[in-house]
């Protein structure tokens, strides 16, 4: 299906194809429906038309084989279309294990992204044909909405939790990108551009943008500047609860509930210490609010996260960090 | 011929029963405070409509040159504003609703008169602060009000306008409130709950939302502006709070108020309907009973508005499936409508070209719900044109296209006057295609990914834009001639006569325009409401060829 | 106009009864509405109190339980002189009924001087939401902000309904005095009396749920 569609933005992601097929789906059926009332509109208006001044119509007013007919086909095809359009849903905001993760944060008025490898852009982001993408987003400021037409996806980008889209980009090229939450003056220049290279090609723009460090191990740096490690360290004396292996795992908290430690409570934990204590341990941890910005906060996740990734990487890391 | 011979005839109607600026400023008569509403909504409608205008034009080029991007953020918003809170909800039930539901349950008046009058006063109120708040710096949060946008961020008039809705929120409820005990209680000797016009239940299931759903909005207000005044952080990301909570509060109120917008429409419809095709409303109690379904249903919905603002993907698809399942009673409404035609006596006058446009484009609007309904699908369109195009079918192609079939039905009995027929079928003509080339084009544009609330936009998307202004341009023309004709009528149209349409319905017993207690003699009622079978030379099934 | 028009009925209404019921149903339709109001906040702390239990108990530790018992004593006593007041209309004893409505003005009066001063307490402890909050708690700190802040605005738009019902009772104390209600015609007093019950039951939610949540989580953490 090479032919360009009139009206449908081009399909540049392995969903594109799915939704489209799902919009044509809904073209058809509604279309069905407007030209049959339509038709049946015009056909009764002409045939029935009043032809003296006192006519009346008939006393034929209802018809309960009628009203079932009208209510329970309807019924059966919102239903389909329900089920068709949760499955598309649910495809489109579960990423696949292996995707790999990129970060946004947005703020009043422009979109900036990392790569996993730490190369940082404004308003624009590189990503290699193919592989499957992540993006972990949030806002410094108001609420912003992170769209690619031609990838079929968006999420609002909140201030205060994470959200995230994934896509598989399948053409190479270069895509629109909007904000489409209103956030304020600028809303329509808060635009930019999804770039998609071959992997190789990729790989080479990857080895042209200077990069200071990774997120990772800015994050230990930070770690170590905030002396976050003077209590959480291993060892039985230490006041806050070990790094090691905690991403992605079950915690036992204090007050009997057990969460998952995933970005959003590690976000939490770094700046309202007190709202998730680990069961064993003292509410005793400040909370870092405002001395660290979202970014840092995203930098100190993906340090713990590395922790968890390995203990060769993570000693590696913490050396390299060291300075 | 002497003078004293013709006083006798001449009677007094609720117009000429009492005269000067105080009698109608204090009147108690639901008549007369109908036609105050005719007023104050024509007002803010024209407010509205040139906040439009100006949007259209700015959209003609892709480089937003015309304005600067804070005034067209203020221009959209006050567009929405203006029409939503101050012309879509209060115009079918402030002005129809008002002069009709006593007359047509065989009442004197609401059961609440000076309830209904201190509506009006709270109506124009919240108007003109509203409008106050425009002129000293406008509003630039989207009719949306979302935080911490508007709570922390905005720098505009927040407050003041917050405030306005505030008061007109309360007119609305009050209005609801008068016109469910006016129908519980008021009703004729004989008129029974199954013998009442559709109009009447349809405006029930208004009041219902109305008086359940207006309160929430009521206090999510009060919480931004305590927010924006003292900085409570209920809704603060930066105290602690959740900025999607109002979200929550906002539609919780909001999304029934879509039904507070299209149901008075629909109450509309089936009077047009029943009356041009001279026959009873095909499948009563279903149409009847859809109404309220639509009322009740409509407050389980709201979450489809956060598909993608981190709701959970399970309570999403919960609010997919309740979404769905409104399309029913809408879709068992357009089809009796649509069957009541099926051996009509059908005339095409002016009122049933608007009710026949509405069906098709409440088709197409209502469709289009189904659309952004369907999770998957939504995710792409969310925000964007797709949305805009999708809700002004519904509240242009639907309540406007009722509110000016029912003003045209109506004229006469209000004024004692007809209009032009030709001049109203050229302006019903003018607004459909003009609607149509608006908003269908923006469809296409929201399915390429046009972001709504966009100042400028990527010059491939010109030519949509281009079409849809020169839409809005013969739109504005078709809204603007009904206003030169009817003014025409008031002086040089034919006297209308109690019953120039020929209809079913306590009103069409009554002087043209009604006295002010409605009627000589109490009405008593003995038959099923649009009783039009019952005339016919021979009952049953063949009156096609009685005549 | 008939003769056997009495001088009580409107207008639009035949009769008294209807009349009477249309009043009944619109206060009715009228507190349907107000718990819809007062829904909106308590849905806000559902969810606030569901995201952060410790810090809604911890808050709750702050307030005043003696004065909030009170409180909700004065409120019970005062639907109790309320539907006095009302039986005593209905019986057509104005001396009767004027007293009831007197005693519950004055005990409505007290709830509020009562609320006043906890109120002014709040202030002096640095509980009021914005840039002078401080909690005394150090590991709860600033989380316990919303508390107050939704504990203001319940008992704020409380206290608010209060003041209306306050001075509603005032406007038909002086035709109370006159004697223009009595067995047949006591509209206005049932109604009002609808919506001083309504107002007292919604402290009874407010008060174990801003005062008394706190109880059993003491020392949990």
């Amino acid at each position: 299906m090479n032919f360009k569609i009139p009206f449908v933005p081009e399909q540049a992601s392995t969903m594109a194809r799915d939704v489209d097929h799902l919009t044509f789906f809904l073209v058809a059926m509604s279309t069905f429906f407007t030209v049959l009332v339509a038709v049946m509109v015009v056909v009764f208006a002409l045939r029935y038309r009043r032809r003296s001044a006192d006519q009346v119509g008939s006393s034929f007013d209802n018809s309960s084989l009628l009203e079932i007919t009208w209510t329970v086909i309807p019924l059966l095809i919102v239903l389909f279309t329900f089920v068709w359009g949760a499955k598309v849903f649910f495809r489109l905001y579960r990423p696949p294990a292996d995707a790999v993760q990129y970060y946004v944060t947005g703020k009043q008025w422009m979109w900036k992204t990392q790569h996993p490898t730490g190369q940082r852009e404004i308003n624009e982001l590189h990503v290699p044909l193919g592989q499957p993408t992540k993006l972990l987003m949030t806002s410094e400021d108001v609420i912003h909405s992170f769209f690619i037409p031609a990838f079929r996806t968006k999420a609002d980008v909140l201030p205060g939790r994470y959200t995230t889209i994934w896509f598989t980009p399948t053409k190479t090229g270069r895509f629109h990108l909007f904000c489409t939450e209103y956030c304020g003056a600028e809303h329509s220049r808060m635009i930019g551009w999804i770039h998609v290279l071959e992997p190789d090609e990729y790989q080479r723009w990857l080895a042209s943008v200077p990069v200071q460090t990774s997120p990772a191990i800015e994050g230990a740096q930070l770690f170590a500047q905030l002396a976050c490690d003077s209590c959480h360290r291993d060892g039985s004396d230490a006041r806050g609860p070990a790094l090691h292996g905690l991403f992605g795992r079950e915690v036992q908290l204090a007050d009997g509930r057990r969460v998952r430690a995933d970005e959003s409570y590690l976000r939490e934990s770094i700046l309202s210490p007190g709202a998730k204590v680990v069961a064993g341990y003292q509410p005793v941890m400040p909370s870092f609010r405002g001395q660290v910005s979202e970014e840092n906060v995203l930098a100190l996740i993906d340090y713990m996260k590395s922790l968890t990734a390995g203990e060769s990487a993570a000693a590696g890391l913490a050396e390299g960090a060291a300075p | 011929m002497s003078a004293e011979a013709t006083v006798p005839e001449v009677k007094p109607n609720y117009l000429t029963a009492d005269h000067g600026l105080k009698s109608w400023l204090l009147t108690l008569d639901h008549k007369r405070i109908g036609l105050l509403y005719l007023l104050g909504v024509s007002f803010f409608f024209l407010l509205g409509g040139i906040f439009a205008m100006l949007i259209r034009l700015e959209l003609l080029t892709p480089a937003g040159d015309m304005v600067q991007p804070d005034t067209y953020n203020r221009l959209f918003t006050m567009h929405g504003v203006m029409m939503i809170f101050f012309f879509l909800i209060p115009a079918i039930p402030g002005i129809l609703g008002n002069f009709l539901i006593p007359i047509q349950i065989g009442a004197k008046d609401l059961a609440f008169p000076k309830l209904n009058l201190l509506s009006w006063y709270l109506f124009m109120a919240g108007g003109l602060a509203t409008f106050g708040a425009i002129v000293t710096g406008g509003l630039d949060t989207g009719w949306t009000f979302y935080t911490p946008y508007s709570s922390t961020f905005s720098t505009t008039a927040v407050i003041p306008v917050g405030l306005g809705i505030f008061v007109n929120g309360f007119s609305g409820i009050l209005t609801g409130l008068n016109f469910m005990v006016t129908i519980h209680r008021m009703r004729a000797p004989g008129m029974t709950w199954f013998r009442l016009p559709l109009f009447v239940w349809s405006h029930y299931a208004t009041s219902l939302i109305q008086v359940l759903g207006t309160p929430v909005l009521a206090i999510t207000l009060v919480l931004l502006v305590l927010e924006r005044a003292f900085h409570i952080g209920v809704f603060d990301p930066t105290r602690g709070g959740d900025p999607v909570l109002f979200q929550h509060l906002f539609w919780f109120y909001s999304h029934p108020a879509v039904y507070i917008m299209i149901l008075p429409s629909m109450a509309v419809i089936s009077e047009l309907i029943a009356a041009f095709s001279r026959k009873r409303i095909f499948g009563y109690h279903f149409v009847a009973f859809s109404s309220i379904a639509i009322a009740v249903l409509g407050f389980l919905v709201w979450g489809h508005h956060l598909f993608v603002s981190s709701q959970s993907v399970y309570a999403g698809t919960v609010f997919s499936l309740l979404t769905m399942l409104v399309a029913i009673p809408s879709a068992v409404k357009v089809f009796n409508w649509s069957f009541t035609l099926y051996q009509g006596a059908v005339s095409l006058h002016t009122p049933m070209l608007y009710a026949l446009g509405f069906i098709g484009l409440f088709m197409i609007g209502g469709l289009t719900g189904v659309f952004l309904g369907t999770l998957g699908f939504d995710v792409h369109v969310h925000d964007t044109y797709f949305v805009v195009a999708h809700f002004h079918y519904v509240m242009v192609g639907g309540t406007i296209m009722g509110y000016l079939g029912g003003l045209h039905f109506w004229w006469p009995k209000i004024t004692g006057r007809m209009y032009s027929e030709f001049w109203s079928r050229m302006s019903a003509l003018l607004v459909f295609v003009g609607f149509n080339l608006t908003f269908f084009p923006q469809f296409l544009l929201g399915y390429m990914g046009m972001p709504r609330r966009y100042h400028a936009y990527p010059e491939e998307w010109q030519v949509l834009n281009v079409l849809s202004t020169a839409g809005a341009s013969v739109l504005a023309l078709g809204f603007l001639l009904p206003v030169a004709y009817f003014f025409w009528s008031l002086k040089f149209g034919a006297v209308a006569g109690r019953n120039p349409w020929g209809a079913r319905g306590l009103e069409w017993e009554t002087d043209s325009p009604p006295p002010t207690l409605n009627f000589d003699q109490a009405p008593v009622v003995d038959h099923e409401a649009y009783n039009y079978a019952d005339d016919a030379a021979t009952p049953g099934m063949k009156p096609l060829s009685a005549h | 106009m008939s003769t056997a028009h009495p001088a009580a009925l409107a207008h639009q209404f035949e009769s008294l009864e209807q009349q009477k019921e249309s009043a009944t149903l619109g206060m009715w339709l009228f507190l349907a509405q107000e718990i819809l109001f007062f829904g909106g906040l308590f849905m806000a702390y559902l969810l606030y109190r569901w995201r952060d239990p410790q810090a809604f108990a911890a808050g709750s530790h702050e307030l005043d339980i003696t004065l909030g018992l009170i409180n909700t004593v004065i409120l019970i006593a005062s639907s109790l002189t309320m539907a006095l007041a009302v039986h005593s209309a209905q019986l057509s004893r104005t001396k009767a009924l004027v007293r009831w409505l007197v005693a519950t003005g004055v005990l409505g009066t007290a709830f509020l001087v009562i609320k006043y001063f906890e109120y002014s307490a709040k202030w002096e402890h640095h509980l009021v939401p914005g840039p002078g909050f401080h909690f005394p708690e150090a590991a709860i700190g600033g989380r316990a902000e919303i508390f107050f802040s939704l504990y203001f605005a319940m008992t704020g738009m409380h206290a608010l309904h209060m003041v209306v019902g306050l001075g509603l009772l005032g406007w038909l104390l002086v035709p109370a005095m006159k004697g223009k209600f009595n067995a047949e015609y006591h509209n206005p007093i049932e109604c009002f009396g609808l919506y001083w019950h309504f107002v007292d039951i919604v402290w009874i939610f407010l008060f174990p749920l801003l005062y008394l949540i706190g109880r059993h989580y003491h020392g949990a953490t």
